[in-house]
């Protein structure tokens, strides 16, 4: 029996650019386990949220995450209208989608590169970040900013697009064909490419519907999910477009899925656009106040379904915001797929869910004297698991019982 | 008046000092073409000189546990061997006639220095993360030094001799079809023995955080990165050398720009290698360079023999 020591890889590595922290228990170069500790820099927004106006809120959720910055407030946004019953108008959609795809297409490029950087491919982390600053542009045009683009509202959007905009977002789509389609063939044809990615960090179908994994990541692995398309929200009902799904689930996979879904994202803004040309406004029903009710909002974020929960009591704030992130779900499939790999492709397959660790913050107990951890994210998993289990017995209500295809 | 030749000729032309100016000015080209390459701007001309000022001003430190000796003197070992190696490379350069029988076989021990002074380094820094570097580093060792030998071979066997000198008066090996191949072997035990894109598993900055070098800091840390410099200009140099004719002095200009010309081309072909790859796993590596390359190797060896 070998020796087992830990490689770590956090809190703070030049892999990550937010604090996390990965314990890779490795015998010689093999992984053997794997131990992901959360908790690094918790912000409390669940608890925030109560404290702000339905309107604040979702200038507070769209910072939960720089990338996902208009997925949150989509999801959250969701969730007010379907506590309030409050009516979008269809222009308000289409506009939603639209930037909703805009921020897939660039957070798509992003992983790209940091996937290439990550393979020390350093001229394909330039190369996409590159293009990504074209689909930046567009979005500072559209919303005037080129991240926190402020534009979601219970009730519809901030913002509308201008006619005289429609062209330069459309050119900027089609000057991105190209350099997508460079990418695509970088990816399918390059044999260093095939070496470092194929058969690397494989998540089985069965492991996938196991660990719940959301987005891409689950996609990649056979399991064809797509909240925009299993419970049609915003425009995305309305237009005419494809899920991609791959089957093998190394990192391949997960790779062609993003590449080939920027092509679905320029589909389904081109449909928006066009009708954007024709329906009319207005963009928002400027609604006055949220009826008591529960509510709850998905949207598909390019990492995958990002969920929130809102409870109104008829006050202009909310009594109980929850919000799940796609991270949440997908981190932890990591410890499946990286056993029995080497330390060299631990990098690329914690990477390859495209991991955002702010979303997935979570909180930790720590003594501030000494500095160690109290309660760790598994306690508190555990603990809230028990707390569940507890609360179905005394309730009488055993929950869903969902039964999934395997 | 001698040894103080010798002394003059290692630490300044065409040692040590010398060696470290064209370094640094290649690292520039690299850095800059790179840059290019990237859709970036890319640093100033003297960027890689500010930079190793700054090594030396920075504090060292050294990791509790580790050997300080043995931590301090791995960077010291790299450097003085490929100063040594460059003096020896260019005297030959420069008078062919004067060069000692065997020297082709000192300057393939001395280009191995390097590589082994960041395993020595590696393990002294007592850091998991710089032990799975070195160990990476010897098994690429392991795996290109075999083809590199062999396809030094190929010039041995076209000028019947183990003299540099001779291997430079003879005619280039390039011109037979055991030296293109030969040639073509050691351009990529060359990036190798760079740990360049897409042999930098040893230091590999997001797995192993630059792995080797990770406890490195200050003076240490600068030594190794102009060691680094030097070996991009003396490698190239080197297989300029053995394959290309060298640079021939003393028969005007024209040859003189040539081999210049000849060393910016192998250092803009490992510049374009190190740009449209991504990085090798160690154990592809080592399987690339046992399999097909030794193959090759072989190859240009047999047909050397055979006349080609």
């Amino acid at each position: 029996m070998a020796k087992t020591t830990i490689v770590p890889i956090g809190p703070y590595h030049a892999l990550q650019e937010e604090p996390e922290f990965f314990k890779l228990h490795v015998e010689g170069e093999k992984v053997v386990h794997l131990d992901i500790e959360l908790g690094y820099n918790h912000r409390g927004i669940e608890k925030l949220s109560e404290s702000k106006t339905f309107e604040e809120t979702v200038f507070l959720v769209e910072r939960i995450c720089g990338i996902c910055s208009c997925s949150h407030p989509i999801a959250c946004v969701q969730a007010v209208e379907d506590a309030g019953d409050i009516e979008v108008p269809e222009r308000a959609l289409y506009i939603r989608s639209t930037i909703g795809e805009l921020e897939r297409i660039h957070s798509h490029l992003l992983w790209l590169g940091l996937a290439g950087h990550f393979l020390g491919f350093n001229t394909v982390w330039m190369w996409s970040w590159r293009y990504r600053e074209d689909v930046l542009d567009i979005l500072e045009l559209i919303s005037g900013n080129r991240n926190h683009y402020a534009m979601m509202k219970p009730g519809g959007v901030r913002r509308d697009i201008k006619a005289e905009d429609l062209p330069a977002i459309r050119k900027m789509l089609d000057g991105l064909k190209g350099p997508i389609n460079l990418f695509k063939g970088a990816v399918i044809d390059d044999p260093l490419i095939h070496a470092r990615t194929e058969g690397v960090g494989v998540l089985t179908k069965a492991q996938a519907i196991d660990y719940c994994v959301v987005g891409p990541t689950a996609r990649a692995s056979g399991v064809a999910i797509d909240v925009r398309r299993d419970h049609p929200h915003a425009a995305y009902g309305l237009v005419d477009w494809d899920v991609v799904v791959m089957q093998h689930g190394d990192v391949y996979d997960k790779a062609i899925v993003r590449v080939l879904e920027m092509f679905e994202s320029i589909r389904i803004i081109e449909q928006c656009l066009e009708k954007l040309k024709t329906v009319p406004g207005p963009v928002d029903s400027n609604p006055k106040e949220v009826k008591p009710g529960e509510g709850i909002g998905h949207y598909e974020a390019p990492r995958g379904e990002v969920f929130h929960y809102i409870r109104s009591d008829g006050s202009n704030r909310p009594a109980r915001h929850k919000v799940r992130a796609p991270s949440f779900m997908n981190v932890v499939s990591n410890r499946v797929a990286v056993l029995g790999e080497t330390v060299a492709d631990a990098t690329i397959i914690l990477a390859a869910v495209d991991p955002c660790y702010c979303c997935t913050e979570r909180m930790a107990v720590v003594d501030a004297g000494t500095g160690r951890k109290v309660l760790s994210s598994q306690e508190l998993i555990r603990l809230s698991q028990e707390k569940t289990e507890r609360l179905k017995k005394e309730l009488g209500h055993e929950g869903p019982k969902l039964k999934l295809e395997r | 008046m001698y040894y103080g030749d010798i002394i003059v000729q290692y630490l300044v032309f065409p040692g040590m000092l010398f060696t470290a100016v064209v370094g640094l000015v290649t690292s520039w080209i690299d850095r800059k073409v790179t840059a290019r390459v990237q859709m970036r701007v890319g640093p100033p001309f003297l960027q890689p000189f500010y930079d190793i000022v700054k090594y030396m001003i920075k504090e060292t430190t050294v990791p509790a546990g580790a050997p300080a000796w043995l931590f301090l003197s791995a960077p010291l070992i790299g450097l003085a061997a490929v100063s040594a190696a460059s003096t020896i490379l260019w005297r030959a350069l420069m008078v062919p006639s004067e060069t000692f029988a065997g020297d082709l076989i000192v300057l393939i021990y001395l280009l191995t220095m390097p590589a082994l002074a960041v395993i020595l380094g590696s393990f002294a820094s007592c850091n998991p993360l710089a032990s799975v570097g070195g160990s990476r580093e010897m098994k690429l060792v392991m795996g290109y030094e075999l083809p590199f030998v062999l396809a030094a071979l190929v010039p041995v066997i076209h000028a019947q001799s183990i003299r540099m000198g001779d291997i430079l008066s003879a005619s280039p090996a390039v011109a037979a079809p055991s030296g293109v191949l030969a040639l073509l072997v050691a351009m990529l035990c060359m990036q190798a023995k760079l740990t360049l894109v897409p042999f930098d598993a040893p230091e590999a900055e997001t797995e192993l955080t630059g792995g080797a070098y990770i406890e490195y800091s200050g003076p240490p840390l600068g030594l190794f990165k102009l060691t680094r410099a030097m070996m991009l200009f003396t490698m190239p140099m080197f297989l300029v050398a053995l394959y290309c004719g060298g640079i021939r002095f003393g028969t005007g200009w024209l040859d003189i720009v040539l081999g210049i010309l000849k060393y910016v081309g192998l250092v803009v072909v490992i510049v374009l290698i190190r740009n449209t790859a991504p990085r090798m796993r160690i154990d592809q590596a080592v399987k690339f360079f046992w399999g097909p390359v030794t193959v090759v190797a072989l190859a240009a060896v047999v047909l050397a023999f055979m006349g080609w």
